[in-house]
């Protein structure tokens, strides 16, 4: 098993669909989160719940959605609702155990944002926003968060609280009358980090094989802490990366293909 | 009473200059044929509604069409950004873009209360969040039996909705299945509706009881467009083109590339070419 090759990100999805259960209910961000729970699906989790906000419940689709309302979503899911009762009664009702996020920028606390880098109203760049993920990190029972590491990506002062996390840390979600547990894993290409009881903040907890401290430090903007009994991630199965590759295969082929793998 | 009209005509007696407007489909159902018949007309001074703006709204702003968005998520999906959307909000062109920006779960929410016939929606929700800060139509209100406070959003009232569907049957009510997103609320909280339908079939005697049927009586004008929502897609007719979003990235990327592309495939085309653009990604029958 150790000697099987794989890389860091190979690595990130792997041990991110570890951590999902076979009876979560996990509404799945596109991305890195898509990828992570259809390998949890194929291999530990067969019965995994998984939702996209297009209201497809209990989808599983055989490729990679490239967004989160293709076709094989619904043609696959258990049943596919309209928008707002997909925000409203199986969101919003408190129906989600695993809210699954990606992040463009990251804080320490787990706070997120995917909307400008620079100032809101004069952008140094534009990104795309929210769109379901700012009701996802509040209204799901906790979050996951996903990414690879970068010092532009994890920062110390996120430029836009797209997303809520653990805010400023402490009992800040609470203050805010929020009674969702949040950010309680985040699982980068690096490392895997858990927040720590008291002040939120993201401790690293396992170091992915080969990977060193410095690594860890080098590629966040923030001063890295690391828990006193340090693990280390159980390489990637054979099971695992074989499916996690096949997975993606068959995605790359059906995307390239304009439909035409999917029509055949 | 709902009339069948050409996508040319319907657009011509549906829209106006300065209109707010909703072109909805949450990525499945996408009314482009009818963005591009608005957009050979020279529609300005719009106000655009739309959950993701995708391409469409990319393309309306690129053309100057538009003096304000109300969106939820600004990205061409699982590619990345709106470089034409982004170039208006960054650098003002080709003209300056004001902005209204929601979660997806604000701007449902308000769909509904817009069909529902309500001022205001109001949902649990921006807890935390920056839009709070930034969107002055998002307030809060207490709830007067448990007294937690609530987000508060203004419903969306479209003077016109455009929307894509797959079937009218002859009478002119509508078939929407597979993933419906906002179509129903969208059509039910205009003023006016026109639905482009990839078919007319006789009757809908057969169908299910429960399939998402919008009666007649609630639509102005049907138009008959197949293929009318590519690169999006048609549940049961034809998968979404992928590779045409991933080409749009590269094409949005650069002002005079879009304009010979808007140029060369929505101005000197028509909505009788969208059946053509559909034909590789049918499933053989």
């Amino acid at each position: 098993m150790s000697e099987l090759s794989f890389t860091p990100n190979e690595m990130m999805t792997i041990a991110a669909s570890r951590a999902l259960r076979n009876d979560d209910v996990c509404f799945v961000g596109i991305g890195a989160p898509s990828a992570a729970c259809n390998v949890a699906r194929l291999t530990h989790a067969p019965d995994i719940t998984l939702i996209y906000e297009s209201g497809t419940i209990g989808t599983a689709p055989d490729v990679l959605p490239l967004s989160i309302g293709d076709g094989e979503l619904c043609e696959t899911a258990v049943t596919t609702v309209a928008v707002p009762e997909m925000f409203r009664y199986w969101l919003q009702g408190g129906r989600i155990s695993i809210g699954f996020l990606g992040a463009a920028q990251l804080d320490k606390f787990g706070n997120i944002n995917t909307t400008v880098i620079g100032d809101y109203f004069r952008p140094k760049t534009r990104l795309p926003g929210g769109g379901g993920a700012p009701e996802i990190a509040t209204s799901s029972k906790e979050t996951y968060i996903t990414m690879a590491q970068t010092k532009r990506g994890m920062v110390e002062k996120i430029d836009f609280f797209t997303s809520f996390g653990h805010g400023e840390g402490g009992d800040h979600r609470q203050r805010l009358g929020i009674d969702t547990a949040g950010p309680t894993l985040l699982i980068t290409d690096l490392a895997i980090w858990k927040p720590d009881p008291v002040t939120k903040e993201f401790t690293v907890v396992s170091l992915h094989p080969g990977v060193t401290r410095e690594q860890v430090r080098e590629s966040c903007g923030w001063v890295v802490k690391f828990a006193e009994a340090l693990d280390e991630t159980p390489a990637p199965s054979e099971l695992e990366l074989t499916t996690l590759r096949d997975l993606q295969a068959r995605t790359k082929a059906a995307h390239e293909g304009t439909g035409k793998a999917k029509a055949a | 009473m709902v009339k069948f009209l050409p996508l040319k005509q319907a657009v011509a007696e549906n829209l106006n200059h300065g209109d707010t407007a909703a072109f909805e489909g949450f990525t499945h159902l996408i009314p482009t044929a009818a963005a591009h018949e608005a957009i050979r007309q020279g529609f300005r001074d719009l106000t655009l509604i739309r959950m993701t703006p995708d391409l469409i709204y990319d393309q309306m702003i690129g053309m100057g069409m538009a003096k304000k968005i109300v969106f939820s998520y600004l990205g061409n999906p699982g590619v990345g950004l709106l470089r034409r959307a982004r170039d208006a909000i960054e650098n003002g062109y080709p003209r300056a873009l004001e902005v209204e920006e929601h979660s997806h779960a604000g701007m449902a929410n308000a769909y509904e209360a817009g069909a529902a016939g309500l001022p205001c929606a109001v949902f649990r929700g921006y807890r935390g969040t920056g839009l709070a800060t930034v969107n002055p139509n998002i307030k809060s209100v207490s709830c007067p039996f448990t007294g937690e406070v609530l987000a508060a959003v203004p419903s969306i009232r479209p003077d016109v909705t455009f929307v894509h569907a797959q079937k009218a049957d002859r009478k002119g009510n509508i078939l929407v299945e597979g993933i419906i997103g906002i179509q129903k609320e969208a059509v039910l909280a205009a003023k006016r509706a026109v639905v482009t339908v990839e078919e007319v079939v006789d009757n809908f005697d057969d169908l299910h009881p429960n399939l998402t049927v919008l009666p007649r009586w609630t639509i102005a004008a049907i138009s008959v467009v197949p293929g009318g929502s590519h690169p999006s897609y048609a549940h049961g007719y034809y998968a979404r083109d992928n590779a045409a979003y991933l080409e749009w990235d590269e094409v949005a990327a650069d002002r005079e590339k879009f304009q010979a592309w808007m140029q060369a495939n929505v101005i000197e085309k028509s909505a009788d070419d969208f059946a053509g653009r559909v034909e590789h990604l049918r499933k053989p029958t």
